[in-house]
Order: C-alpha cells, then structure tokens, then sequence
C-alpha cells in the first residue's frame, strides 16, 4: 500500500466522525439572527451604566474576562519566545550580506516612509480610543506592527533592522507582558481584587472612560506590538539569509 | 437561509482539513490551519449575531438599542491571538526543518537524524 491510501484509509473514518459531530452540532444553534444568550445581553445592558466604556467588547477583554486576556497575553508571549528560541542566531546576515535589498527609488522610500507613519498613527488612535470606539490593544498593537513592515518593504531590511533591534525590542515585549501582570498584583498588595480598577469608572465617552482598564489596554498594546515586530524580524531575518544563498556568496 | 453562516463556516473548515491532509508542504500545511481556523471566527460571529441589532459599542447613541452579542466577538479576538501564536511556531518549525533535512514534504522528513 502506497502511502496515498493510508493517509485516506486514515482520514476517511475521522472525517466521517467529524462530519457528524459537525451536523449535530449545528443542528443545536439557534437560527441565524436569533441568538438569546443571556451573558451578552446582560453585558450589552450593563457595561454603559457600570463601567462607564461604551465599547463593550473591550470592557470584556480587560474587565469582565480581563484574567483570560492575561492568559492570552502570555501565550502570545510564550510564542514569541519559541519563535526566538528556534530562529535566532541560525544564519544571521552580515550588514554586507543585505546590501542587494537595498531600495533604489526615492518614490517608495518616501512613500513607503508616510505609510509606515501612518499604520503607526491609525494603531495608536486604536488603541488609545480602544474603551469608546471600535479598537483596543490588541487591534492597535498589530497596526503598529504593520507599520514596521511596511518601512521593511518600502526601504530594504538594513533601514528596518535601524528600528527593529533585538536589544530594544526584547525588553519592550518583556515590559509589555509584565506590566499586564504588575498591575493585576499591585491591586492585590493593595487589599483590592486582582485586576481592579482602582482609579474608577471614569467619565464615559472619553478618553478617561474605564478607569484603569486603560492601563491594561496599553500594556496590551505594547506587547502585541513588540511581539509581532519580534517575530518578522525572525523570520524576515531568515528570508535574507535565503536571497543571499538563492544569489551565492561571493 | 437560517442556517445558510454555519453552512459557510463548515464549508471552510472541510476545505482547510482537506488541504492539510493532502498536504505536502508543511508551510502550504499552516496556511491550511489558518483557512481551518478562520472558519471559527465566522461561526462564533454568526452564532451571536441578532437580527436589527447593532454592534455592541454604545458611542454616540441617546437611547438604548439592541446590541449583537459581544461575548463571542471577544472570544474571536483570543481566537485570533491563537491562530497567530500557532502559525508563527508552525513556520519556524518549519524553516528548522527545512535547514536540517532540506525539505518541507513530511514525507521526506521520516528519517531522523541526530
């Protein structure tokens, strides 16, 4: 037997398990549009009058569930860390290596430059009015990230790295993970629940709305974006190392 | 057409699960989990969706409308934190790989060496 018929003689019967898990499944969801979870409700009804954010999804991340946002901030972290445990120092490029990616047009450069700017400036707005409006710091995070890329693109690896240098982004992702969990011990020696939002409500609509919840989201902010600029710079460290081989060392 | 979101979120979790069985590349192999994955977020999102409802931010409106549920947009935030942290440790295993053994294709991966 070749090992096309194992692979199917052992997909087969799972798909098959699977695809009736799957109809059972669904077959017990409410129709579509017709959802009465009563969880989101209560959420939707009391997030405003109680924790003064009129973004609710975000009040969940970082207040009603914010002890699984922690968990979910060190995965990401925990990640990051086997990304760089596999990847880094593995055929690092010499400054004399990258030199073929260098970008010739002042045309992309500038506008490759304005873009990056202006991902940076997008994510920023993301997270800062991530309680009032659509966003938070997760979301922003990653647009500041793709801002780093974008300067890779448009202006050759050796302008990025200028930006991304392990030595500064290392701890910037550290501090971002930490701080997350600082905060939540800080109000625990203060006597106060893990996580509470020790500077109140604050006014809703504005920039001062959720309290402390903002503090979060900003920690947030900060490792999401310094664990995805740590990532590309692996990985795209790598994708050099492969178009100076793919060129030949000379 | 009541459950017409659930059928495309099936229909995209089949296609991922059969391009990771048929797969001969372990990066094409991520990229499958992905497209698998993404088929999580539409049902979540479909589950909590609720007809004439908004979406649940709350910035700017006088009286209080219905909201879609926001629990499981929460949920598919973490969901896509997952998706990145797993294909990101998949790809580098990947390019481990490949330096060791010169291939992507699992099936050329078998013999181990040390």
């Amino acid at each position: 037997m070749n090992r096309r018929a194992i692979r199917g003689l052992v997909a087969l019967p799972a798909i098959g398990v699977l695809g009736v898990l799957l109809a059972w499944g669904t077959s017990g969801l409410a129709p579509f549009g017709h959802f009465h979870g009563f969880y989101g409700q209560l959420l939707n009804a009391i997030t405003l009058p109680e924790r003064h954010t009129t973004n609710t999804v975000t009040a969940i991340v970082f207040d009603y569930r914010g002890i699984d946002t922690m968990g979910e901030e060190l995965i990401l972290f925990a990640a990051v860390v086997g990304v760089v445990l596999l990847l880094r120092g593995a055929g690092k490029p010499t400054t004399r290596d990258v030199a073929q990616d260098e970008v010739r047009s002042d045309a992309l450069r500038y506008f490759g430059v304005a873009g990056a700017a202006l991902a940076v400036l997008v994510g920023l707005w993301l997270v800062a009015f991530g309680l009032v409006t659509p966003g938070g710091g997760f979301q922003g995070g990653v647009a500041i990230a793709s801002g780093v890329v974008v300067l890779f693109l448009t202006a050759g690896f050796r302008s990025w790295r200028r930006v991304g240098k392990e030595r500064h982004l290392d701890p910037l992702e550290g501090t971002g993970a930490a701080a997350f969990i600082t905060l939540g011990l800080a109000t625990l020696i203060a006597g106060a629940p893990f996580l509470h939002n020790f500077l109140g409500p604050g006014e809703a609509g504005t920039l001062f709305s959720g309290g402390s919840l903002s503090f979060l989201n900003w920690a947030v902010a900060l490792e999401v974006a310094a664990a995805n600029v740590v990532l590309y710079t692996e990985f795209l460290a790598q994708y050099v190392v492969s178009l100076v081989r793919d060129t030949g060392d000379e | 057409m009541h459950y017409l979101p659930y059928g495309i979120a099936a229909w995209i979790f089949c296609v991922g699960i059969y391009g990771a069985i048929v797969s001969r590349n372990l990066i094409h192999l991520a990229m499958c989990l992905a497209v698998t994955q993404s088929s999580t977020y539409i049902l979540l999102l479909s589950i909590g969706y609720r007809k004439n409802a908004t979406a649940p931010v709350f910035k700017g409106f006088e009286n209080r409308t219905k909201g879609v549920d926001p629990v499981v947009q929460a949920l598919t935030l973490t969901d896509i934190v997952v998706s990145v942290t797993v294909i990101a440790l998949i790809l580098a295993l990947a390019l481990d790989a490949h330096k060791d053994a010169g291939t992507v294709d699992p099936d050329e991966l078998v013999g181990l060496r040390g």
